[in-house]
């Protein structure tokens, strides 16, 4: 081993973790050492490796570039970070993010963006099944396709999907905004494909320009959202249950 | 949990590091499964011997002088090589099931663990890194081979209940996830001639692949058929004498990986599983839909 790939603080001010010399709650935890107003603001994670939990917490405007790809949870929680992974993510990328960005340059398994309040989740290329699951406020930008049973029991924030969705989308929806330029192979109980007003056209486009979108024009999108018929219990179901 | 890998060799100068590559694959899956663990490998086939599998709770007594009572029985030479709790026994191939019989007839207490041209498999209670060194996995040379490390849901922890199962002569199966209809197309399968050696839910899955093939289905249209025939949540991967197969139940909870590039497909149930594989950064890498087969065949 180089005293180089031990975490060092470089001449470009880039803190370097080598997750392949240092352990994952060495790094996890130099991350919450940092104080409010530290100088160590960028920092590079290399030979993430599917390793779990890279990340996670992060809680000061800090950025992080992964170098690889990344397991579990990568980034959850994150409050303020700006996260790159610059690979594929695991399953619950940004699970219960707060606020802050992550981007993901690869793909995405399961449940990115999961019950996340706030923050920016871009995934560059597609995401998988349950995406936005139970979101609560948080934005998710993705470039390529969203897999099935994706946004269900959206709360409120906005997922906006360049490409196709797949089956059940926004199943038991309620406040979320749902925008795809593509086709949706079904929706789910209680969403319905809704007008897309003016200020739909003009919340789209200041998405699609935080996520660095370009070429692509908010009138290409369909607006998905709840019909609020599960609202309140309906008496004529009763002999449902 | 469960952590599940399969690897499948297109590229011949990997194959005598099959064991090894297979064995790290699983090992680095450690943590998604404590309970037990358990390979197959497919080894070169020979046009005069076929093999079986075999696992003793006392090796000691059961597998000595095995081989001379069952060429004894059999008539035609028998050969037997130990390999800790397990052994594997040759003989020739229109023999096998001869020797089948007359194994548990010489000693009742050893149980099949599987049969055929190609396949052995081993699987005890433990963690890999332990089942893997106790069986000297990391040696052994083949053509593809599937691996799993149990967290146990559906059926106690014993040897038996570890995966791979085996229900028919060069097929296997490791499975993550848990039937809810097992009981149900246990009872069938058994109207129809199959044996069960245990209570386990994958077994059952392992009996209908088997019994699909039976039927002339291939790998690719027997899997087709466990979306339809079982319930419940799964991720399955499965060996045959030449063919590897990946189907994942339509809800695909269970997490999946899949690589693939001019030497090989990998599984595994995580990324993690694949970071040591050759070429792994220039693979194509991509998680199985829900829903779909995926098989390849020699």
């Amino acid at each position: 081993m180089t005293a180089t790939s031990k975490a060092t603080l470089d001449q470009a001010h880039a803190r370097v973790f080598d997750l392949d010399v240092m352990s994952l709650r060495e790094l996890n935890q130099a991350l919450h050492s940092l104080a409010p107003g530290s100088n160590e603001t960028a920092w590079e994670v290399l030979n993430p490796k599917g390793n779990h939990s890279v990340a996670v917490g992060v809680d000061q405007p800090v950025s992080i570039d992964v170098r690889g790809s990344v397991g579990y949870y990568c980034g959850g929680m994150n409050s303020g970070g700006a996260i790159t992974v610059h690979g594929s993510a695991g399953p619950g990328v940004g699970e219960n993010m707060m606020s802050g960005s992550i981007t993901v340059k690869g793909d995405a398994s399961q449940y990115a963006g999961a019950t996340g309040k706030g923050g920016l989740l871009i995934i560059e290329g597609n995401a998988s099944s349950r995406c936005g699951i139970s979101m609560k406020g948080i934005d998710i930008v993705v470039h390529g396709n969203i897999g099935h049973m994706s946004a269900f029991m959206a709360q409120s924030g906005n997922l906006v999907v360049l490409g196709d969705a797949g089956d059940a989308l926004g199943d038991s929806i309620y406040e979320a905004r749902l925008f795809v330029r593509g086709k949706v192979d079904s929706l789910g109980a209680d969403c319905i494909a809704k007008e897309m007003r003016p200020e739909h056209l003009e919340l789209l486009q200041g998405l699609l320009d935080r996520a660095g979108v370009t070429g692509v024009k908010p009138s290409e999108f369909k607006r998905y959202g709840s019909a609020r018929t599960l609202y309140n219990f309906n008496i004529d179901n009763a002999d449902a249950y | 949990m469960c952590g599940i890998v399969g690897l499948f060799l297109k590229d011949k100068s990997l194959e005598p590091k099959l064991g090894a590559m297979l064995s790290e694959m699983l090992v680095s899956l450690s943590d998604r499964g404590p309970d037990s663990a358990g390979i197959a490998i497919y080894g070169a086939p020979s046009s005069n011997e076929a093999k079986i599998t075999i696992q003793s709770a006392k090796p000691g007594s059961d597998f000595r002088d095995l081989d001379t009572e069952l060429a004894k029985a059999l008539g035609v030479p028998v050969s037997i090589a130990v390999k800790s709790t397990h052994a594997v026994v040759r003989t020739r191939p229109d023999k096998i099931d001869e020797a089948r019989e007359a194994i548990q007839t010489l000693r009742p207490d050893v149980r099949v663990m599987g049969a055929g041209d190609v396949v052995e498999i081993y699987k005890e209670v433990g963690l890999p890194e332990a089942v893997v060194d106790r069986f000297d996995v990391r040696k052994m040379t083949g053509t593809h081979g599937i691996g799993h490390t149990r967290m146990a849901t559906e059926s106690a922890v014993t040897t038996m209940g570890a995966h791979p199962f085996s229900t028919g002569a060069d097929q296997c199966l490791v499975h993550n996830g848990s039937l809810s209809n097992h009981n149900n197309v246990r009872r069938e399968l058994i109207r129809e001639g199959m044996t069960f050696e245990t209570e386990n839910d994958t077994e059952v899955a392992a009996a209908y692949l088997s019994s699909q093939m039976a039927h002339g289905k291939n790998l690719g249209e027997a899997l087709e058929g466990t979306l339809s025939d079982l319930d419940g949540f799964f991720t399955f991967v499965v060996g045959t004498k030449n063919g590897f197969g990946v189907v994942r139940d339509p809800i695909a909870c269970k997490p999946a990986v899949m690589a693939e590039t001019d030497q090989y497909v990998a599984f595994g149930s995580e990324y993690r599983a694949l970071t040591k594989l050759p070429g792994i950064d220039n693979a194509r890498v991509w998680e199985p839909e829900p829903a779909t087969v995926y098989f390849w065949e020699h």
